[in-house]
C-alpha cells in the first residue's frame, strides 16, 4: 500500500499512523518534519510543482518497496503557509521487522529532500527569502546510492 | 512549448507559466535558458546564473545539457528544498 498526498490541510498524525498500523506489520517507523522557530522565522511557505510532485513521491515510494520488504508507505507533504510547530512532512513505513521500516523511512525522507519539487520560502516579519538547497541534504540523499 | 517557472525563477520572470516556441537552433536546456534570457529584463534576471537553475522535461528532472527532444513541458526552478 502506497499513500501519497500533497495538501494545504494540516497533517493528521494519528490518522496516518493508524492507517499504517492496520497493515498487519510488526513495526511502524515514522518521521515528522516541523517548522522550526529559530532565526526569527515567523512563517514558512511551501511551493510545489503540481503533477510532478505526486509522481516524484510515488516513484520514491515504489523504489523503497523494491528495496525493502514493506507492507505500507505513506508520504504526506503540506503546501502553502505554515507557522512554527506546524507539521510540514510526514513519512511512515510499515514492515514485518523494525530494521526494514526504519531504514526505508530514513531513505524516503533523505531522498524526498532532493528528489521532489518543493521550495521553501521563509518569512521574517516583512522580509521573505527563498531557502537555498543545503549541501548536506545532497550528501544524505547520496548515501543511499 | 509550455514553460513553467517556480520559486524565485517564477518571481523574476513575472509569471509561472507561458507558451513559447523557441527557434530551431535551441537544442538543449542550456540553449533554452540562454534564449529565454533575451526575451525580457525579468527573464534575463531569472536566467542570469544558469548554474543556479535546475530543470525538468515533461515532469522528469534532467541535467542542463539535456536535449529538448520533443519536450511538451519544460520547467525551470532553483534546487529543491522540501521536507
Amino acid at each position: 500500500m502506497i499513500r501519497v498526498s500533497v495538501d494545504p490541510a494540516p497533517i493528521e498524525l494519528a490518522v496516518e499512523v493508524a492507517a499504517l498500523e492496520e497493515r498487519g506489520a510488526g513495526g511502524v517507523a515514522t518521521f515528522t518534519g516541523l517548522v522550526r522557530g529559530d532565526d526569527g522565522v515567523t512563517a514558512l511557505e511551501l511551493e510545489h510543482y503540481p503533477g510532478m510532485t505526486e509522481q516524484a513521491l510515488i516513484a520514491l515510494a515504489e523504489t523503497a518497496t523494491e528495496r525493502w520488504s514493506l507492507l505500507g508507505v505513506t508520504m504526506v507533504h503540506r503546501i502553502g503557509v505554515m507557522v512554527q510547530g506546524d507539521r510540514i512532512v510526514f513519512v511512515g513505513t510499515a514492515a514485518h521487522h523494525r530494521r526494514e521500516a526504519l531504514e526505508a523511512c530514513a531513505f524516503l525522507i533523505d531522498r524526498l529532500k532532493t528528489d521532489a519539487p518543493f521550495w521553501k520560502r521563509e518569512q521574517r516579519g516583512e522580509d521573505a527569502r527563498w531557502v537555498d538547497a543545503r549541501h548536506t541534504d545532497a550528501e544524505a540523499a547520496g548515501r543511499w546510492g | 512549448m509550455d514553460l513553467l517557472y517556480f520559486a524565485w525563477v517564477r518571481e523574476r520572470v513575472g509569471t509561472g507559466h507561458e507558451q513559447r516556441d523557441p527557434p530551431a537552433t535551441v537544442l538543449s536546456i542550456a540553449d533554452l535558458i540562454a534564449w529565454l534570457a533575451t526575451l525580457s529584463p525579468g527573464h534575463a534576471e531569472a536566467m542570469r546564473e544558469p548554474e543556479r537553475l535546475r530543470a525538468a522535461i515533461d515532469q522528469k528532472f534532467v541535467p542542463l545539457d539535456a536535449p529538448l527532444g520533443n519536450a511538451r513541458e519544460v520547467a525551470l526552478f532553483p534546487p529543491v528544498t522540501g521536507g
